[in-house]
């Protein structure tokens, strides 16, 4: 029941962060002078003019990179409940998840070695 | 104090659904649709079921909206243009929502939703982790090959060139 509770103020947090969000940009709207310019709009690029749109279709080879990254996203819901039982289960617990995780470690090695954490 | 939380997250997971529906660029629905999964995950908290929330959150919201923007992040047609909203059965498509909408709402309301009197409501994290180290322990070291087959089909299938 205790830790239920404490998502409740992980929600008070959410919606404090949003009201102070909106709230600071609406008295800074009230105040601030207003002087539009299209050169305002244009994208940060440390002082260099952009020179195309940002929107444009991205290298295939990212991809390998969103897949792994599943993958290891998946590992941390098995390690999640893991870490919450940890002190009460000691040594076994912890030889289990260093096979769990050696496992993947392997698969790791095996995208390093084909250079699939390479740009080429 | 639990109802008006429903309401509010109910609110937000159907507003952001049909944002998601009908904004014009694939993008931003992408976008919304992360937003609709932090409001189930929401609703999985004030359900008592935080594993499920915490899952909901790493898989939906880390996962499968990452590899739904890489995907139209790699994709011509999509990125960036405006896509139509084409309506061109809006007939056949109102009959079989109406139908669907027949069937929620009959078997929602012929079943029996018996809750359970004197059962209190607690945390589900420890029991799952202690379940996984004891009893399932070796379920667990499989699911861990799993993934590593499918990392390795993941690579084999991305790098063939």
């Amino acid at each position: 029941m205790e830790s239920i509770g404490n998502y409740a103020y992980a929600g008070i947090w959410t919606l404090f962060g949003v009201a102070f969000v909106v709230l600071v940009l609406f008295f800074a709207s009230l105040i601030r002078p207003q002087r539009p310019n299209p050169n305002k709009l244009k994208t940060y690029e440390c002082g260099e003019f952009p020179f195309s749109s940002a929107q444009f279709q991205f290298n295939v080879k990212y991809y390998i990179f969103a897949l792994i990254f599943v993958i290891f996203d998946v590992e941390v819901v098995f390690l999640f409940p893991w870490a919450v039982v940890y002190n009460s289960l000691g040594l076994f617990a912890l030889i289990e998840m260093l096979v769990f995780l050696a496992i993947l470690i392997f698969g790791l090695a095996y995208a390093w070695r084909k250079g699939a954490l390479q740009w080429v | 104090m639990e109802l008006p939380i429903f309401y509010i997250l109910a609110a937000i997971i159907i507003v952001s659904a049909l944002f998601v529906v009908t904004l014009r660029n694939i993008f931003h629905s992408a976008l919304m649709l992360i937003l609709c999964f932090f409001g189930v995950a929401g609703l999985y908290v004030t359900l008592h079921a935080d594993f499920l929330a915490a899952v909901q959150v790493l898989i939906y919201v880390g996962a499968v909206t990452i590899l739904m923007i890489f995907a139209v992040m790699l994709t011509q047609q999509l990125t960036g243009r405006k896509i139509q909203q084409l309506n061109d059965q809006p007939l056949p498509a109102a009959l079989i929502i109406l139908s669907l909408l027949i069937l929620l709402i009959v078997s929602i309301t012929r079943t029996g939703f018996e809750i359970a009197d004197n059962l209190e409501p607690m945390p589900t994290v420890g029991t799952i982790g202690k379940a996984f180290m004891t009893t399932y322990v070796l379920p667990f070291e499989i699911v861990s090959v799993v993934l590593l087959v499918a990392l390795i089909g993941a690579i084999v299938i991305a790098r063939r060139e």
